[in-house]
Protein backbone atom coordinates (compact mmCIF):
# COMPACT_ATOMS: atom_id res chain seq x y z
CA UNK A 1 0.00 0.00 0.00
CA UNK A 2 1.19 3.18 -1.15
CA UNK A 3 1.81 6.19 1.44
CA UNK A 4 -0.45 8.84 1.41
CA UNK A 5 2.10 11.19 2.37
CA UNK A 6 5.96 10.28 2.66
CA UNK A 7 8.72 12.00 4.50
CA UNK A 8 11.65 10.85 3.05
CA UNK A 9 15.08 12.16 5.37
CA UNK A 10 13.67 15.61 5.51
CA UNK A 11 15.84 18.07 7.21
CA UNK A 12 14.56 21.73 7.54
CA UNK A 13 17.38 24.22 8.50
CA UNK A 14 16.88 27.97 9.98
CA UNK A 15 19.22 30.70 10.82
CA UNK A 16 19.83 30.83 14.18
CA UNK A 17 18.73 34.12 16.33
CA UNK A 18 22.36 35.05 17.18
CA UNK A 19 22.96 35.20 13.19
CA UNK A 20 25.48 32.62 13.26
CA UNK A 21 24.73 28.98 12.44
CA UNK A 22 22.05 27.21 11.78
CA UNK A 23 19.20 25.43 13.57
CA UNK A 24 18.45 22.21 12.56
CA UNK A 25 14.16 22.40 13.33
CA UNK A 26 14.02 18.34 11.97
CA UNK A 27 16.94 15.98 11.35
CA UNK A 28 16.72 13.85 9.00
CA UNK A 29 13.15 12.50 9.40
CA UNK A 30 11.08 10.09 7.69
CA UNK A 31 7.74 9.31 8.09
CA UNK A 32 4.74 7.47 6.07
CA UNK A 33 1.30 8.50 6.39
CA UNK A 34 -0.76 5.66 5.17
CA UNK A 35 -4.46 5.05 4.55
CA UNK A 36 -6.61 6.24 8.01
CA UNK A 37 -4.02 6.56 9.97
CA UNK A 38 -4.57 9.07 13.00
CA UNK A 39 -1.01 9.93 13.53
CA UNK A 40 -0.10 12.20 16.88
CA UNK A 41 3.44 14.06 17.52
CA UNK A 42 3.72 14.62 20.73
CA UNK A 43 6.95 16.74 22.27
CA UNK A 44 8.63 19.18 23.95
CA UNK A 45 8.17 22.59 23.05
CA UNK A 46 10.91 23.65 20.00
CA UNK A 47 11.02 20.03 19.37
CA UNK A 48 10.23 20.77 15.40
CA UNK A 49 6.35 19.66 15.10
CA UNK A 50 5.15 22.49 13.66
CA UNK A 51 7.80 22.65 10.97
CA UNK A 52 6.83 18.77 10.26
CA UNK A 53 3.33 20.01 9.79
CA UNK A 54 4.43 23.12 7.77
CA UNK A 55 6.47 21.02 5.54
CA UNK A 56 3.62 18.48 4.70
CA UNK A 57 1.19 21.42 4.23
CA UNK A 58 3.63 23.33 1.80
CA UNK A 59 4.10 26.34 3.79
CA UNK A 60 7.67 25.06 4.18
CA UNK A 61 10.38 23.49 1.89
CA UNK A 62 13.08 21.27 3.10
CA UNK A 63 16.73 22.06 2.72
CA UNK A 64 16.73 18.35 2.00
CA UNK A 65 15.18 15.63 1.41
CA UNK A 66 11.39 14.67 0.28
CA UNK A 67 8.41 15.40 1.07
CA UNK A 68 5.59 13.43 -1.52
CA UNK A 69 2.02 13.14 -1.52
CA UNK A 70 0.77 10.18 -3.23
CA UNK A 71 4.03 9.86 -5.30
CA UNK A 72 4.00 13.29 -6.24
CA UNK A 73 6.44 16.29 -4.70
CA UNK A 74 5.17 18.77 -2.42
CA UNK A 75 5.45 21.85 -4.08
CA UNK A 76 3.07 23.91 -2.30
CA UNK A 77 -0.13 24.51 0.12
CA UNK A 78 -2.86 22.28 -1.40
CA UNK A 79 -6.95 21.22 -1.26
CA UNK A 80 -5.81 17.59 -0.90
CA UNK A 81 -4.42 18.95 2.47
CA UNK A 82 -6.49 20.34 4.81
CA UNK A 83 -5.09 22.56 7.65
CA UNK A 84 -7.24 22.92 11.50
CA UNK A 85 -5.58 25.78 13.48
CA UNK A 86 -4.80 26.47 17.48
CA UNK A 87 -6.83 29.95 16.69
CA UNK A 88 -6.51 32.85 14.50
CA UNK A 89 -8.10 30.97 11.34
CA UNK A 90 -11.67 32.03 10.89
CA UNK A 91 -12.77 34.82 9.16
CA UNK A 92 -14.51 36.86 10.84
CA UNK A 93 -16.61 38.51 8.23
CA UNK A 94 -18.85 35.05 7.34
CA UNK A 95 -20.95 33.70 9.34
CA UNK A 96 -20.31 29.67 10.19
CA UNK A 97 -21.97 28.66 7.50
CA UNK A 98 -20.37 30.80 4.96
CA UNK A 99 -16.66 30.31 6.80
CA UNK A 100 -17.41 26.46 6.44
CA UNK A 101 -18.68 26.77 2.63
CA UNK A 102 -15.45 28.88 1.53
CA UNK A 103 -12.65 26.31 0.52
CA UNK A 104 -15.49 25.41 -2.30
CA UNK A 105 -16.12 28.94 -2.87
CA UNK A 106 -12.61 29.44 -3.64
CA UNK A 107 -12.39 26.35 -5.82
CA UNK A 108 -15.66 27.73 -7.83
CA UNK A 109 -18.08 25.14 -6.60
CA UNK A 110 -21.45 25.49 -7.59
CA UNK A 111 -23.62 27.06 -4.62
CA UNK A 112 -26.18 24.64 -4.17
CA UNK A 113 -23.66 21.85 -3.81
CA UNK A 114 -21.69 23.91 -1.73
CA UNK A 115 -24.17 24.36 0.58
CA UNK A 116 -25.47 21.41 0.54
CA UNK A 117 -21.86 20.09 1.61
CA UNK A 118 -21.35 22.57 4.41
CA UNK A 119 -24.48 21.56 5.98
CA UNK A 120 -23.25 17.91 6.02
CA UNK A 121 -19.99 18.68 7.70
CA UNK A 122 -21.75 21.45 10.26
CA UNK A 123 -24.52 18.60 11.21
CA UNK A 124 -21.41 15.95 12.11
CA UNK A 125 -19.80 18.46 14.37
CA UNK A 126 -22.65 19.09 15.78
CA UNK A 127 -23.52 22.84 14.74
CA UNK A 128 -25.91 22.51 12.18
CA UNK A 129 -28.39 24.95 14.95
CA UNK A 130 -25.74 28.16 14.64
CA UNK A 131 -25.47 28.23 10.49
CA UNK A 132 -26.17 32.17 10.86
CA UNK A 133 -24.28 32.75 13.65
CA UNK A 134 -21.32 35.47 13.20
CA UNK A 135 -18.40 33.26 14.20
CA UNK A 136 -16.93 35.90 16.63
CA UNK A 137 -20.01 35.08 18.74
CA UNK A 138 -19.06 31.19 19.18
CA UNK A 139 -17.65 29.80 21.96
CA UNK A 140 -13.75 28.55 21.64
CA UNK A 141 -14.76 24.81 21.02
CA UNK A 142 -17.46 26.00 18.49
CA UNK A 143 -14.92 27.95 16.43
CA UNK A 144 -12.27 25.03 16.30
CA UNK A 145 -15.85 23.10 15.36
CA UNK A 146 -16.39 25.21 12.86
CA UNK A 147 -12.67 25.17 11.54
CA UNK A 148 -12.65 21.42 11.45
CA UNK A 149 -16.55 21.30 9.57
CA UNK A 150 -14.13 23.87 6.98
CA UNK A 151 -11.34 21.80 6.78
CA UNK A 152 -13.39 18.64 6.28
CA UNK A 153 -15.99 20.11 3.79
CA UNK A 154 -12.80 20.54 1.06
CA UNK A 155 -12.60 17.16 1.36
CA UNK A 156 -9.13 16.19 1.99
CA UNK A 157 -6.86 13.21 1.84
CA UNK A 158 -4.91 14.12 5.03
CA UNK A 159 -5.97 16.61 7.73
CA UNK A 160 -3.31 18.54 9.46
CA UNK A 161 -4.13 19.51 13.23
CA UNK A 162 -1.66 21.97 14.78
CA UNK A 163 -2.65 22.08 18.94
CA UNK A 164 -6.22 22.15 17.58
CA UNK A 165 -7.66 21.96 21.09
CA UNK A 166 -4.31 23.70 22.88
CA UNK A 167 -6.72 26.39 23.55
CA UNK A 168 -9.78 24.76 25.08
CA UNK A 169 -10.87 24.28 28.70
CA UNK A 170 -10.27 20.56 29.87
CA UNK A 171 -13.91 19.53 29.77
CA UNK A 172 -14.40 21.10 26.07
CA UNK A 173 -11.18 19.74 25.62
CA UNK A 174 -12.26 15.66 26.15
CA UNK A 175 -15.50 16.39 24.64
CA UNK A 176 -13.81 17.39 21.00
CA UNK A 177 -11.86 15.09 21.74
CA UNK A 178 -14.40 12.61 21.32
CA UNK A 179 -16.06 14.72 17.90
CA UNK A 180 -12.34 14.11 16.13
CA UNK A 181 -12.41 10.88 16.52
CA UNK A 182 -15.94 10.35 15.23
CA UNK A 183 -15.23 12.61 12.45
CA UNK A 184 -12.16 10.77 11.24
CA UNK A 185 -13.79 7.44 12.06
CA UNK A 186 -16.95 8.82 10.01
CA UNK A 187 -14.35 10.33 6.69
CA UNK A 188 -11.62 7.93 6.84
CA UNK A 189 -8.75 10.96 6.86
CA UNK A 190 -5.46 10.70 7.52
CA UNK A 191 -5.00 12.81 10.23
CA UNK A 192 -2.16 14.58 11.38
CA UNK A 193 -2.40 15.81 15.07
CA UNK A 194 -0.12 17.45 16.91
CA UNK A 195 -0.73 17.25 21.09
CA UNK A 196 1.42 19.01 24.35
CA UNK A 197 -0.72 16.76 25.97
CA UNK A 198 0.61 12.92 26.59
CA UNK A 199 -3.36 11.68 27.64
CA UNK A 200 -5.10 13.69 24.46
CA UNK A 201 -2.13 11.93 22.79
CA UNK A 202 -2.74 8.28 23.74
CA UNK A 203 -6.14 8.65 23.32
CA UNK A 204 -6.80 9.37 20.48
CA UNK A 205 -3.31 8.01 18.00
CA UNK A 206 -3.31 4.65 16.22
CA UNK A 207 0.18 5.99 15.82
CA UNK A 208 2.10 8.25 18.27
CA UNK A 209 5.63 9.44 17.44
CA UNK A 210 7.52 11.43 20.08
CA UNK A 211 9.75 14.05 18.97
CA UNK A 212 13.18 15.75 20.82
CA UNK A 213 14.50 18.60 20.47
CA UNK A 214 18.05 20.04 19.53
CA UNK A 215 17.91 19.03 16.87
CA UNK A 216 13.98 17.84 15.93
CA UNK A 217 13.91 14.25 15.25
CA UNK A 218 11.38 11.13 16.10
CA UNK A 219 12.95 9.49 19.12
CA UNK A 220 10.13 6.48 19.79
CA UNK A 221 6.83 5.64 17.77
CA UNK A 222 4.07 3.68 19.53
CA UNK A 223 1.40 1.35 17.36
CA UNK A 224 -1.64 2.06 19.66
CA UNK A 225 -5.39 1.31 19.20
CA UNK A 226 -7.18 3.22 22.44
CA UNK A 227 -9.04 5.58 19.51
CA UNK A 228 -10.54 2.19 18.19
CA UNK A 229 -11.56 1.06 21.52
CA UNK A 230 -13.70 4.00 22.06
CA UNK A 231 -14.97 4.15 18.95
CA UNK A 232 -16.33 0.78 19.30
CA UNK A 233 -17.46 1.05 23.39
CA UNK A 234 -18.45 4.84 22.82
CA UNK A 235 -17.00 5.32 26.82
CA UNK A 236 -13.78 7.67 26.89
CA UNK A 237 -13.26 7.58 30.96
CA UNK A 238 -13.52 3.78 30.66
CA UNK A 239 -10.42 3.39 28.07
CA UNK A 240 -8.87 6.91 29.61
CA UNK A 241 -8.58 4.49 33.00
CA UNK A 242 -7.72 1.13 31.91
CA UNK A 243 -4.58 -0.20 33.07
CA UNK A 244 -2.76 -0.26 30.13
CA UNK A 245 -3.47 3.43 29.15
CA UNK A 246 -2.01 4.29 32.53
CA UNK A 247 1.01 2.31 32.07
CA UNK A 248 1.66 3.77 28.44
CA UNK A 249 0.89 7.14 29.93
CA UNK A 250 3.35 6.87 32.66
CA UNK A 251 6.02 5.23 30.44
CA UNK A 252 5.91 8.06 27.93
CA UNK A 253 6.06 10.62 30.78
CA UNK A 254 9.09 9.10 31.59
CA UNK A 255 10.41 10.11 28.59
CA UNK A 256 9.37 13.25 28.01
CA UNK A 257 10.51 13.94 31.41
CA UNK A 258 13.35 12.11 31.34
CA UNK A 259 14.50 14.29 28.20
CA UNK A 260 14.00 17.53 29.98
CA UNK A 261 15.75 16.63 33.17
CA UNK A 262 18.73 14.78 30.98
CA UNK A 263 18.66 11.51 32.91
CA UNK A 264 19.13 8.58 30.55
CA UNK A 265 16.21 5.94 31.03
CA UNK A 266 16.24 2.62 30.80
CA UNK B 1 -24.86 39.01 9.50
CA UNK B 2 -25.11 42.41 8.19
CA UNK B 3 -27.06 44.98 10.22
CA UNK B 4 -28.24 47.90 8.41
CA UNK B 5 -26.61 51.20 8.08
CA UNK B 6 -29.01 52.33 10.59
CA UNK B 7 -30.22 49.36 12.37
CA UNK B 8 -30.31 48.56 15.60
CA UNK B 9 -26.95 48.10 17.40
CA UNK B 10 -25.53 44.54 18.33
CA UNK B 11 -25.89 42.59 20.99
CA UNK B 12 -23.59 44.87 23.32
CA UNK B 13 -20.52 42.96 25.49
CA UNK B 14 -21.06 43.30 28.91
CA UNK B 15 -18.47 45.42 30.68
CA UNK B 16 -15.69 43.30 31.83
CA UNK B 17 -14.84 44.59 35.75
CA UNK B 18 -11.51 46.79 35.16
CA UNK B 19 -12.02 47.32 31.29
CA UNK B 20 -9.89 50.83 31.05
CA UNK B 21 -12.48 54.07 30.53
CA UNK B 22 -15.87 51.58 31.41
CA UNK B 23 -19.58 53.01 31.35
CA UNK B 24 -21.02 55.41 29.14
CA UNK B 25 -19.87 58.99 29.37
CA UNK B 26 -22.88 60.82 27.23
CA UNK B 27 -24.53 62.14 30.29
CA UNK B 28 -21.25 63.77 31.62
CA UNK B 29 -20.97 64.89 28.25
CA UNK B 30 -24.08 66.67 27.94
CA UNK B 31 -23.78 68.45 31.26
CA UNK B 32 -20.07 69.82 29.93
CA UNK B 33 -22.07 70.73 26.81
CA UNK B 34 -24.97 72.51 28.90
CA UNK B 35 -22.11 74.50 31.08
CA UNK B 36 -20.33 75.81 28.26
CA UNK B 37 -23.28 77.26 26.49
CA UNK B 38 -24.54 78.28 29.82
CA UNK B 39 -21.34 79.79 30.48
CA UNK B 40 -21.26 81.89 27.25
CA UNK B 41 -24.96 82.72 27.57
CA UNK B 42 -24.20 84.14 30.90
CA UNK B 43 -21.14 86.03 30.40
CA UNK B 44 -22.37 87.96 27.78
CA UNK B 45 -25.62 88.64 29.20
CA UNK B 46 -23.83 90.48 31.66
CA UNK B 47 -21.80 92.10 29.35
CA UNK B 48 -18.29 90.69 30.34
CA UNK B 49 -16.78 90.79 27.39
CA UNK B 50 -17.42 92.90 24.42
CA UNK B 51 -19.27 91.24 21.33
CA UNK B 52 -16.68 91.94 19.28
CA UNK B 53 -14.23 89.20 21.58
CA UNK B 54 -17.76 87.34 22.17
CA UNK B 55 -20.89 87.94 20.32
CA UNK B 56 -23.86 86.47 22.77
CA UNK B 57 -25.71 83.46 20.98
CA UNK B 58 -28.37 84.92 20.01
CA UNK B 59 -26.30 87.26 17.87
CA UNK B 60 -25.05 84.21 16.42
CA UNK B 61 -28.33 82.54 16.10
CA UNK B 62 -30.02 85.64 14.27
CA UNK B 63 -27.05 86.23 11.87
CA UNK B 64 -27.67 82.29 10.74
CA UNK B 65 -30.90 83.12 10.05
CA UNK B 66 -30.17 85.79 8.22
CA UNK B 67 -27.46 84.51 6.39
CA UNK B 68 -28.99 81.40 6.01
CA UNK B 69 -32.04 83.08 4.47
CA UNK B 70 -34.45 81.18 6.83
CA UNK B 71 -37.63 83.80 6.10
CA UNK B 72 -36.68 84.01 2.62
CA UNK B 73 -37.22 79.52 1.97
CA UNK B 74 -40.08 79.58 4.72
CA UNK B 75 -41.87 81.82 2.41
CA UNK B 76 -40.92 80.21 -0.38
CA UNK B 77 -42.22 76.52 1.03
CA UNK B 78 -45.58 78.63 1.80
CA UNK B 79 -45.95 79.47 -1.85
CA UNK B 80 -45.54 75.89 -2.90
CA UNK B 81 -47.65 74.95 -0.60
CA UNK B 82 -49.97 77.67 -1.50
CA UNK B 83 -50.75 79.37 1.47
CA UNK B 84 -48.53 83.18 -0.01
CA UNK B 85 -49.21 84.36 -3.11
CA UNK B 86 -45.30 85.24 -3.77
CA UNK B 87 -41.94 85.71 -1.62
CA UNK B 88 -41.61 88.90 -0.15
CA UNK B 89 -38.50 88.30 2.03
CA UNK B 90 -35.29 89.05 0.63
CA UNK B 91 -32.09 86.37 0.53
CA UNK B 92 -28.75 88.13 1.13
CA UNK B 93 -26.39 85.64 2.80
CA UNK B 94 -22.85 86.67 3.15
CA UNK B 95 -20.49 87.44 0.34
CA UNK B 96 -23.12 86.76 -2.15
CA UNK B 97 -23.98 83.77 -1.10
CA UNK B 98 -26.54 81.90 1.07
CA UNK B 99 -25.62 79.52 4.12
CA UNK B 100 -26.39 76.31 2.17
CA UNK B 101 -24.31 77.33 -0.95
CA UNK B 102 -20.84 77.58 1.30
CA UNK B 103 -21.67 74.40 2.94
CA UNK B 104 -21.57 73.26 -0.22
CA UNK B 105 -18.82 74.35 -2.13
CA UNK B 106 -17.01 73.27 0.92
CA UNK B 107 -18.85 69.97 0.95
CA UNK B 108 -18.02 69.34 -2.59
CA UNK B 109 -14.34 70.11 -1.98
CA UNK B 110 -13.82 68.13 0.96
CA UNK B 111 -16.02 65.15 0.07
CA UNK B 112 -14.61 65.50 -3.48
CA UNK B 113 -10.86 65.26 -2.25
CA UNK B 114 -11.48 62.72 -0.18
CA UNK B 115 -12.99 60.21 -2.79
CA UNK B 116 -10.08 61.14 -4.40
CA UNK B 117 -8.05 59.97 -1.82
CA UNK B 118 -9.81 56.89 -1.22
CA UNK B 119 -9.62 55.61 -4.80
CA UNK B 120 -5.96 55.95 -4.84
CA UNK B 121 -4.50 55.66 -1.33
CA UNK B 122 -6.41 52.63 -0.89
CA UNK B 123 -5.25 50.50 -3.81
CA UNK B 124 -1.47 52.13 -3.28
CA UNK B 125 -1.87 51.19 0.92
CA UNK B 126 -3.14 47.43 0.02
CA UNK B 127 0.15 47.24 -2.42
CA UNK B 128 2.61 48.41 0.32
CA UNK B 129 1.29 46.36 2.72
CA UNK B 130 1.37 43.37 0.64
CA UNK B 131 4.72 44.24 -1.96
CA UNK B 132 8.68 45.37 -0.59
CA UNK B 133 8.84 47.58 -4.17
CA UNK B 134 5.57 49.45 -3.70
CA UNK B 135 6.63 49.81 -0.12
CA UNK B 136 10.15 50.82 -1.10
CA UNK B 137 8.67 53.20 -3.95
CA UNK B 138 5.71 55.08 -1.55
CA UNK B 139 7.19 55.29 1.65
CA UNK B 140 10.08 57.81 1.66
CA UNK B 141 7.93 60.61 -0.17
CA UNK B 142 4.38 59.95 1.93
CA UNK B 143 6.72 59.56 5.19
CA UNK B 144 8.16 63.15 3.87
CA UNK B 145 5.15 64.92 3.35
CA UNK B 146 2.92 63.67 6.24
CA UNK B 147 4.21 65.89 8.88
CA UNK B 148 4.38 69.14 6.43
CA UNK B 149 1.31 71.35 7.79
CA UNK B 150 -1.09 71.93 4.35
CA UNK B 151 -0.33 76.19 4.95
CA UNK B 152 3.73 75.18 4.02
CA UNK B 153 3.04 73.62 0.68
CA UNK B 154 -0.33 76.11 0.29
CA UNK B 155 1.93 78.38 -2.26
CA UNK B 156 3.10 75.29 -4.41
CA UNK B 157 -0.06 74.13 -4.79
CA UNK B 158 -1.16 78.20 -6.05
CA UNK B 159 2.28 77.76 -8.49
CA UNK B 160 1.32 74.42 -9.93
CA UNK B 161 -2.27 74.52 -9.90
CA UNK B 162 -3.29 78.01 -10.30
CA UNK B 163 -5.95 79.79 -7.97
CA UNK B 164 -8.87 77.38 -9.56
CA UNK B 165 -10.67 74.52 -7.85
CA UNK B 166 -7.79 71.92 -8.57
CA UNK B 167 -5.24 73.46 -6.34
CA UNK B 168 -7.81 73.24 -3.63
CA UNK B 169 -8.99 69.88 -4.16
CA UNK B 170 -5.30 68.79 -4.42
CA UNK B 171 -4.07 70.27 -0.45
CA UNK B 172 -7.03 68.94 0.94
CA UNK B 173 -6.57 65.70 -1.47
CA UNK B 174 -2.92 65.54 0.46
CA UNK B 175 -3.99 65.70 3.50
CA UNK B 176 -6.67 62.96 3.15
CA UNK B 177 -4.33 60.69 0.94
CA UNK B 178 -1.60 59.66 4.04
CA UNK B 179 -3.91 58.71 6.42
CA UNK B 180 -5.92 56.60 4.35
CA UNK B 181 -2.66 54.89 2.48
CA UNK B 182 -0.56 54.16 6.06
CA UNK B 183 -4.02 52.54 7.49
CA UNK B 184 -4.32 50.32 4.73
CA UNK B 185 -0.96 49.48 4.83
CA UNK B 186 -1.50 48.54 8.74
CA UNK B 187 -4.86 46.79 7.53
CA UNK B 188 -2.64 44.58 5.58
CA UNK B 189 -0.55 43.52 8.78
CA UNK B 190 -3.34 42.53 10.60
CA UNK B 191 -4.08 39.42 8.74
CA UNK B 192 -3.15 36.44 10.38
CA UNK B 193 -0.61 33.98 8.84
CA UNK B 194 -2.91 31.49 9.87
CA UNK B 195 -6.06 33.28 8.05
CA UNK B 196 -3.85 33.04 4.97
CA UNK B 197 -2.36 29.61 5.33
CA UNK B 198 -6.12 28.15 5.71
CA UNK B 199 -7.01 30.03 2.35
CA UNK B 200 -3.79 28.39 0.50
CA UNK B 201 -4.40 24.55 2.38
CA UNK B 202 -8.05 25.42 0.13
CA UNK B 203 -6.95 26.10 -2.95
CA UNK B 204 -6.95 29.33 -3.07
CA UNK B 205 -5.20 31.18 -5.50
CA UNK B 206 -3.02 34.09 -4.70
CA UNK B 207 -5.67 37.03 -5.97
CA UNK B 208 -7.82 35.16 -4.28
CA UNK B 209 -5.97 35.57 -1.23
CA UNK B 210 -5.70 39.23 -1.63
CA UNK B 211 -9.34 39.33 -2.40
CA UNK B 212 -11.23 37.22 -0.33
CA UNK B 213 -8.97 37.52 2.72
CA UNK B 214 -6.57 40.36 3.04
CA UNK B 215 -8.96 43.02 1.60
CA UNK B 216 -11.65 42.10 4.00
CA UNK B 217 -9.28 41.66 6.96
CA UNK B 218 -7.48 45.20 6.15
CA UNK B 219 -11.03 46.80 6.24
CA UNK B 220 -11.32 47.77 9.57
CA UNK B 221 -8.35 49.67 9.38
CA UNK B 222 -9.42 51.20 5.62
CA UNK B 223 -12.70 52.90 7.08
CA UNK B 224 -10.47 54.17 10.32
CA UNK B 225 -8.16 55.34 7.87
CA UNK B 226 -10.93 56.70 6.54
CA UNK B 227 -12.39 58.02 9.18
CA UNK B 228 -9.09 59.96 9.74
CA UNK B 229 -8.67 61.72 6.23
CA UNK B 230 -12.07 63.07 6.51
CA UNK B 231 -11.14 65.32 9.88
CA UNK B 232 -7.78 66.07 8.55
CA UNK B 233 -9.77 67.10 5.08
CA UNK B 234 -12.08 69.54 7.23
CA UNK B 235 -9.00 70.55 9.34
CA UNK B 236 -7.61 71.49 5.87
CA UNK B 237 -10.55 73.24 4.59
CA UNK B 238 -10.10 76.45 5.79
CA UNK B 239 -6.37 76.92 4.33
CA UNK B 240 -7.53 75.48 1.18
CA UNK B 241 -9.91 77.93 0.80
CA UNK B 242 -7.73 81.22 2.15
CA UNK B 243 -7.24 81.68 -1.94
CA UNK B 244 -9.42 83.11 -4.19
CA UNK B 245 -12.28 80.93 -3.08
CA UNK B 246 -15.88 82.85 -3.66
CA UNK B 247 -17.64 80.72 -1.68
CA UNK B 248 -17.02 78.28 0.98
CA UNK B 249 -17.27 78.30 4.68
CA UNK B 250 -13.81 79.13 5.28
CA UNK B 251 -14.46 81.79 3.23
CA UNK B 252 -17.11 83.03 4.82
CA UNK B 253 -15.15 82.82 8.21
CA UNK B 254 -12.07 84.50 6.77
CA UNK B 255 -14.34 87.56 4.54
CA UNK B 256 -16.10 87.79 8.31
CA UNK B 257 -12.71 88.17 10.21
CA UNK B 258 -11.64 91.23 8.00
CA UNK B 259 -15.03 93.18 8.56
CA UNK B 260 -14.29 91.80 12.12
CA UNK B 261 -17.91 90.13 12.18
CA UNK B 262 -16.86 87.59 15.04
CA UNK B 263 -20.55 86.74 15.44
CA UNK B 264 -20.02 84.85 11.64
CA UNK B 265 -16.69 83.68 12.35
CA UNK B 266 -18.60 81.90 14.94
CA UNK B 267 -21.17 80.31 12.77
CA UNK B 268 -18.24 79.26 10.54
CA UNK B 269 -16.75 77.86 12.92
CA UNK B 270 -19.80 75.64 14.92
CA UNK B 271 -20.84 74.80 11.46
CA UNK B 272 -18.08 73.15 10.42
CA UNK B 273 -18.03 71.48 13.51
CA UNK B 274 -21.91 70.54 13.27
CA UNK B 275 -20.89 69.47 9.71
CA UNK B 276 -17.61 67.35 10.66
CA UNK B 277 -19.00 65.90 13.51
CA UNK B 278 -22.59 64.55 11.41
CA UNK B 279 -19.71 62.92 9.18
CA UNK B 280 -17.90 61.54 11.92
CA UNK B 281 -20.91 59.87 13.38
CA UNK B 282 -21.76 58.82 9.76
CA UNK B 283 -18.61 56.92 9.70
CA UNK B 284 -18.78 55.34 13.06
CA UNK B 285 -22.23 53.66 11.61
CA UNK B 286 -21.08 52.60 8.38
CA UNK B 287 -18.04 50.55 10.62
CA UNK B 288 -20.47 49.28 12.75
CA UNK B 289 -22.47 47.91 10.14
CA UNK B 290 -19.59 47.15 7.90
CA UNK B 291 -17.25 45.55 10.49
CA UNK B 292 -19.05 44.70 13.35
CA UNK B 293 -16.15 42.15 14.33
CA UNK B 294 -13.60 45.00 14.77
CA UNK B 295 -12.05 44.15 17.95
CA UNK B 296 -14.08 41.06 18.59
CA UNK B 297 -11.76 38.50 16.91
N1 LIG C 1 10.56 30.72 11.01
C1 LIG C 1 11.54 30.29 11.84
N2 LIG C 1 12.73 30.93 11.87
C2 LIG C 1 13.72 30.51 12.69
N3 LIG C 1 13.62 29.47 13.52
C3 LIG C 1 12.46 28.80 13.55
C4 LIG C 1 11.35 29.18 12.71
N4 LIG C 1 10.32 28.34 12.96
C5 LIG C 1 10.77 27.49 13.88
N5 LIG C 1 12.04 27.74 14.25
C6 LIG C 1 12.84 27.00 15.22
O1 LIG C 1 12.72 25.63 14.90
C7 LIG C 1 12.56 24.86 16.08
C8 LIG C 1 11.30 24.04 15.99
O2 LIG C 1 10.18 24.91 16.00
P1 LIG C 1 8.68 24.39 15.91
O3 LIG C 1 7.80 25.59 15.84
O4 LIG C 1 8.56 23.41 14.82
O5 LIG C 1 8.51 23.68 17.33
P2 LIG C 1 7.22 23.02 17.95
O6 LIG C 1 7.57 21.62 18.26
O7 LIG C 1 6.04 23.25 17.10
O8 LIG C 1 7.09 23.82 19.30
P3 LIG C 1 5.76 24.20 20.10
O9 LIG C 1 5.36 22.95 20.79
O10 LIG C 1 6.22 25.24 21.07
O11 LIG C 1 4.76 24.69 19.13
C9 LIG C 1 12.59 25.82 17.24
O12 LIG C 1 13.87 25.83 17.79
C10 LIG C 1 12.31 27.15 16.61
O13 LIG C 1 12.96 28.18 17.30
MG1 LIG D 1 4.18 24.38 17.33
Amino acid sequence: MTAVVSLNRVTVEFPAVDGEGVVRALDDVSLDFRDNEFVVALGASGCGKTTLLNVIAGFLQPTSGEVLHRDEPIRGPGSDRGVVFQKHALLPWLNVLENTEFGLKLQGVAKDERLSRARDYLALVGLSDFERYPVYQLSGGMQQRVGLARALTCDPDMLLMDEPLGALDAFTRENMQELVLDAWSKTRKVVFFITHSVEEALFMATRLIVMSPRPGRITHTYDIGFCRRFLETGNARAVKSSPEFIALREEILSIIYGEETGDVLP
Amino acid sequence: MRLGLFGRRGPQAVEQYGAPGRGSGTAISAVTIIVILGGWWVVTQLGLIRPLFLPAPEMVISKFARIACTEHYFEQLLVVAGGLAEVQAKCHGFSDHALHEHILWSLYRVFGAFALATVTAVPIGISMGMSRHARGVFDPPIEFYRPIPPLAYLPLTIIWFGIGESGKLFLIYLACFAPIAINARAGVRSVSIEQIHAAYSMGASHRQVLRQVVLKAALPEILTGMRVAIAFGWTTLVAAEMVAAKAGIGVMVLNAARFLATDIVFLGIIVIGAVAFVFDLIMRRVERALVPWKGRM
